[in-house]
This record gives C-alpha cells, sequence and structure tokens, in this order.
C-alpha cells in the first residue's frame, strides 16, 4: 500500500496546492506535506516500489535502499523547517516554489533509474529557479545565470544518459567506472550541480540573490542531490579526491575576502561539498559514509546558518558585514542559534559536524592518504576561520553598526531552534544517524585524542583569526571568479567581433566597382532583406503553393 | 545608553586571558588521552595547535595575496556588462 505513495511527488503537488491555499489552511499543507513524505520515507520497505517500462526502457522510478533512504529523509526534514521559516514570507510563489524544487530533490535520490533521474534534476532546476524569480527583479540576471549554468549542466547529463543507455542497453543507475565519453558527461552533468571547479561560481553568484527565506532551501537541495548520485554512481574515483580538495580551499579562500554575509556562507557551501566529494573519491566505506553523514549534518547547520542570516535581513534589510555588527544586543536568539550553527559547521565536539566530517579525515587515515589528511586537518581550522568564527563575529558582533532590530516573528525563531536542536543533537546521540548510513559502522568519534587534537587546531585557528584580524578588515569589494568568463570577457569578446564586423561591411559598401563590391551587391540582390530568396512570403500565397504542391503529389501518384 | 557588558574592555581582557588559558589547557590535556596515531608527524608535540594556527595565517595570507589581483570595488558588475573594466 504505502508503495503506492511517493514522498517526491507528494511534495511537489502539495506545492502546487499552495500556490492556490490561503491562510491556516496554507500553512497547515506547508507544514503537513513534508512530514507525510517524511513518514513513507522511513515506513517504505527497502528494493524498487515502482517499476516498469516506458518507451522500451526499463524504469524504476522510485527505490528505497539506505542510500536514497538516508538523502530523502534529511530532504524532508528540510522541508518542513523550510516551510516553518518561511511561513511568513510575503510572495505567494516562493514557497511553492521551493516544494515543487524540495520534491523532485526527494524524487531524483530515490530515482532507481537514470531516465528518471534526469526528469527529476531538469525539475529541480525549474523549482530553484522560481524560486530566485519569487526574490524580485533584482535577482533576474543572477537567476537567468544560474538557469543557463543548470540547463547546460543538464545537457551534459542528457548526453552522458543517452550514450550509456545506448551503450549498455540498460537505464539502471548503479556504479559506473570512467570508460567511456557518456561516463565523463554524466560525471560532468553531477559536478556542474556539487558546485565543482571551473563552473562554481554560479553559486555565490546566485545563491545570494534569493529572499531572506529563499535561500534557506535553495542551500540544501542541488548540491547535496549531487553528492548523493556521486555516491551512487562514482565512488572512489580518485579524480573526485583533488576536486573535492580543490572546492574545499576555494571555498575557504574566496569565503575569507567575501564581504556580504550571505555569499560568505554561499562560498562555505562550495567548502562543505568539497568535503563530501573528497570522501566519495577516497572511497571506502568509512569515508562513503563520512560523505553521506556530512551531506545529512551538513543540511541542518547550514540551513540553520542561513536562517540566522536570513533573519538578519529580514530585521535590518542588510546583508554587507560592512553594514552590520552589534546585533547581539537586539537578536539573542538569533545570535545563539547562529552560533551554534557556527560551530557545528566548524565540527566543534558535540555537534553535528564532529560526528559526521571526523569520518571522512579518519578514512583518510585509514587508507594512509597522508597529503589528503594534512590537507582536510588544515581545511577544518580553516571552516573555523571562513564560517565557526568569521560568520557571527562580523554579523552579530565586531563594532556596534548601532543597528537595533527586534528578533524575527515566532515561526522563524521556532525554526531556528529546530535546526539548533537538531546540531547539538545529532552531535550527542549520533547513533541514529549512524544507523542510516549506507554501510554498517562501529565508528567512536568520541576518542579522548580526536576530541583534543580537534580542540587545539579549531581553537588556534580561533587565535589565528583574532591575532590577524587586521587582515581580515572587511572591505567594500568583491573577488572575480571564473564568471567574469561570461559576465564581462564573452560580452566584450562579441560586442569586439560586432563593431568588427559592422566596420567591414561599411568598408564594403564604400569601395564600390571593386570585386568584394560588386560580389557583395549579387549576393544582396538574392538574399538581402527583399531579396526572391529571402523576403517573407505572405501566409495566403504559402498555402496556395502547398496546396498546388500536395495536388501535383497527388497526381503523381496516380500516374 | 550604557556600553553593553560583553564590549567593556575590562570584559574584553578577562576574555582573552579565559581564551589563553583555555588554549594551554588543551595542549595540556594532550598529556592525558591515548594517542593512537596514524602518521608519524601527528606524534610531533602539539600538533593540532600549531599546524591550526599556521594553516589559518597561510591561508589568510595567501587569500591577500589572491586579492591583489582579483579583488575588485562590489559595484563591479552592476553596470549592464558593456565589457569595460573599472
Amino acid at each position: 500500500m504505502i508503495d503506492l505513495l511517493h514522498p517526491g511527488l507528494l511534495v511537489v503537488f502539495a506545492g502546487v496546492a499552495l500556490a492556490l491555499l490561503r491562510g491556516p489552511v496554507r500553512a497547515a499543507v506547508a507544514l503537513a506535506a513534508p512530514l507525510a513524505a517524511l513518514w513513507i520515507v522511513l515506513a517504505a520497505p527497502a528494493g524498487p516500489a515502482w517499476s516498469g517500462s516506458w518507451l522500451g526502457l526499463d524504469m524504476r522510478p522510485l527505490a528505497y535502499d539506505a542510500l536514497s533512504r538516508l538523502f530523502a529523509v534529511i530532504f524532508a526534514l528540510m522541508a518542513f523547517g523550510g516551510a516553518l521559516f518561511a511561513l511568513n514570507q510575503k510572495s505567494r510563489l516562493e514557497l511553492p516554489a521551493a516544494f515543487v524544487y524540495a520534491g523532485s530533490a526527494i524524487g531524483a535520490v530515490l530515482a532507481g533509474d537514470l531516465v528518471t533521474l534526469f526528469v527529476f534534476w531538469e525539475l529541480m532546476a525549474v523549482g530553484s529557479t522560481l524560486v530566485l524569480w519569487s526574490a524580485g527583479a533584482s535577482a533576474y540576471r543572477a537567476s537567468m545565470r544560474y538557469l543557463a549554468i543548470h540547463l547546460l549542466g543538464g545537457v551534459l547529463l542528457f548526453a552522458g544518459i543517452a550514450g550509456h543507455v545506448a551503450e549498455t542497453g540498460s537505464t539502471e543507475f548503479a556504479r559506473m567506472a570512467l570508460d567511456s565519453p557518456s561516463h565523463w558527461l554524466i560525471l560532468a552533468g553531477f559536478l556542474v550541480n556539487a558546485g565543482a571547479p571551473p563552473l562554481s561560481a554560479w553559486l555565490p553568484d546566485a545563491y545570494p540573490e534569493a529572499s531572506w527565506s529563499g535561500m534557506v532551501f535553495l542551500s540544501a537541495f542541488t548540491t547535496k542531490t549531487a553528492v548523493c548520485v556521486l555516491l551512487r554512481g562514482f565512488p572512489g574515483t580518485e579524480l573526485l579526491v583533488w576536486v573535492g580538495l580543490f572546492m574545499v580551499f576555494y571555498g575557504i579562500v574566496y569565503a575569507l575576502l567575501e564581504n556580504d554575509m550571505r555569499r560568505i556562507l554561499a562560498y562555505s557551501i562550495v567548502n562543505q561539498v568539497g568535503f563530501m566529494v573528497t570522501g566519495i573519491g577516497i572511497g571506502t566505506e568509512m569515508a562513503l559514509n563520512g560523505a553521506a553523514a556530512h551531506a545529512f549534518t551538513h543540511i541542518i547547520y547550514k540551513a540553520l546558518l542561513l536562517m540566522s542570516a536570513g533573519s538578519v535581513l529580514y530585521a535590518t534589510g542588510k546583508r554587507k558585514c560592512t553594514d552590520l555588527g552589534g546585533l547581539f544586543r537586539t537578536m539573542p536568539l538569533t545570535t545563539v542559534c547562529g552560533t551554534i550553527g557556527a560551530l557545528a559547521i566548524s565540527s566543534f565536539p558535540l555537534t553535528s559536524g564532529f560526528v559526521s566530517k571526523s569520518m571522512i579525515s579518519q578514512a583518510a587515515g585509514d587508507e594512509h592518504l597522508l597529503w589528503v589528511w594534512l590537507a582536510l586537518a588544515a581545511a577544518t581550522a580553516g571552516v573555523f576561520l571562513h564560517a565557526g568564527i568569521k560568520f557571527p563575529w562580523f554579523v552579530f558582533f565586531q563594532k556596534d553598526s548601532g543597528l537595533r532590530p527586534p528578533e524575527p516573528p515566532l515561526n522563524m525563531r521556532l525554526a531556528m531552534l529546530f535546526f539548533a536542536a537538531l546540531c547539538i543533537g545529532l552531535g550527542v546521540f549520533y547513533q541514529p544517524l549512524y544507523a542510516l548510513l549506507p554501510f554498517g559502522t562501529q565508528y567512536v568519534p568520541y576518542t579522548g585524542a580526536h576530541v583534543v587534537v580537534q580542540l587545539e587546531l579549531l581553537l588556534f585557528s580561533g587565535l589565528a583569526f583574532f591575532v590577524m584580524l587586521p587582515m581580515l578588515r572587511r572591505t567594500l569589494t568583491i573577488t572575480l571568479d571564473t564568471d567574469w568568463v561570461y559576465r564581462r570577457m564573452a560580452p566584450a569578446l562579441v560586442a569586439a567581433a560586432e563593431a568588427g564586423w559592422r566596420r567591414a561591411v561599411h568598408a564594403i559598401g564604400r569601395s564600390r566597382g571593386s570585386v568584394l563590391h560588386r560580389l557583395d551587391s549579387a549576393v544582396q540582390g538574392l538574399h538581402g532583406p527583399q531579396a526572391l530568396f529571402a523576403r517573407t512570403w505572405s501566409s495566403g500565397g504559402m498555402a496556395l503553393w502547398v496546396a498546388l504542391m500536395l495536388a501535383l503529389y497527388l497526381l503523381l501518384g496516380y500516374l | 545608553m550604557s556600553e553593553h557588558w560583553l564590549v567593556r574592555p575590562s570584559t574584553i581582557r578577562l576574555l582573552w586571558r579565559v581564551f589563553i588559558a583555555v588554549l594551554a589547557l588543551t595542549v595540556a590535556a594532550e598529556f592525558f588521552v591515548a594517542h593512537h596515531p596514524h602518521f608519524d608527524v601527528e606524534s610531533l608535540p602539539a600538533f593540532g595547535a600549531w599546524y591550526g594556527f599556521l594553516a589559518c595565517a597561510g591561508m589568510i595570507v595567501f587569500a591577500k595575496g589572491l586579492a591583489l589581483f582579483l579583488k575588485r570595488r562590489d559595484t563591479y558588475y552592476d553596470d549592464a556588462g558593456d565589457g569595460r573594466d573599472d
């Protein structure tokens, strides 16, 4: 019976219903639908729930295993927390769009075949773009760049899937080796959504343009769906270790230079997904468990951080660190919740980040990957630097900006408290999370040496922050990224080419009697705007000609 | 409006002292836990402390170096992308 229900589609349809509902009924549906999806995901038995055939392809649109269940659980929880936080969002488009987005993300991780995966993958791009659009005109240009990148990723993925199906005759989504162009294309499509280089700039470009509640949703689904499919499709692919480590340090360095509080957190998403991608590249059971667990905990603490940033944006309308500071006076709850999120992302002992990220480092140690292990340790310190201290310090403390904003409304406070409780709860009682992981594990995160070394790493990186604070003073600047290529260089090249072309045409027009001019006149005579081959024809004339040709065809048929 | 107790210079001095004491405690705690290192470098005294500090200092310096080339005013992209550098 429960097999018949699709938790992802349930959330998608709830989103469509939300567009029509108002008042308490709308709030009730918004909170109940993700919980219903969560219940279905937890209650459904393992194995393919839906299967069939479509256009001669074997389809398993809904399949449960440990990996898909883990991601579906956290996506449903995230949709619930995000909906609670966004209940007072005035935009009538955002929450429905966010539910289509969240539901299709659940559908994508529960997809047992590549075709279904692709359909939900594209629906996610549509849903997330609508979330950006609902933020208004200021987000429009960024949303179009976002959409262009994701459609490109979708094209890569589709080409790869088509090639894979043609080569193997199977649509099953299982582990792949990088042995054919189509598998490289699938990997590229996945990595675009993960925020991997060279296109990672789409993430800090677009997400911070969403509304105060919109970015909470955006932070969770696209990149973590990519992590889930990488876990299923490309575990143990060594390339991913290096891609992941690049993302880790890219995120830290760019976040250190950033002034916009939500762009700091956007770079930090790339950084955190980098840890997961590195774990997937290492590929042992410990590493894959670590990547999956880190995706789970990261969704919660990053949403919490963005809720606190969203509350600040909601209350002050400001987003730059240079305009903020000293908000702890009138927003104590937001400060505490944001700080708990900051401690969790830094993987402080007793927070959720500690029990998940440790497994990735442990796996690097177990495999004797010294340089990877050293890089991960340095990055752990760097996370505390760029997100753990920098975000709360510049937003809630540092100088007194003179702003005295009130705490946000009750629903937003409750959402923050819920996620803050999860951050601490999972850090202390980690067994339920470990029980959900893809592989059984006996890992114990809390050993004396591990806790002490972690505290040394983090606290001394805190010392580095305060000692070097003058070097971290915020300025009204951005840091150029690869999006410069398509935001500045490409338009400049097109403009230059256009100008060159116009000059050439002009020069030909002036050189009467030359060969080029005569050639040009000949071409214009046949193909110019009003010439025989290019001028527009009336519909009536076209219909007459078509009728005549069909008549001729009929006649020839009888001859 | 009186100054919040948290931003008084006396509080900040106290916080620094507590912070330094905690730093010293974490290093001292190393002698009271059982170690099972994967790598030789882990066995160096106070590895987490100096490695964490140096790694962060290195990343900050690298970021400032990168900023020399890639930093722009935050209005850089605001004019409609006409290809001119500002």
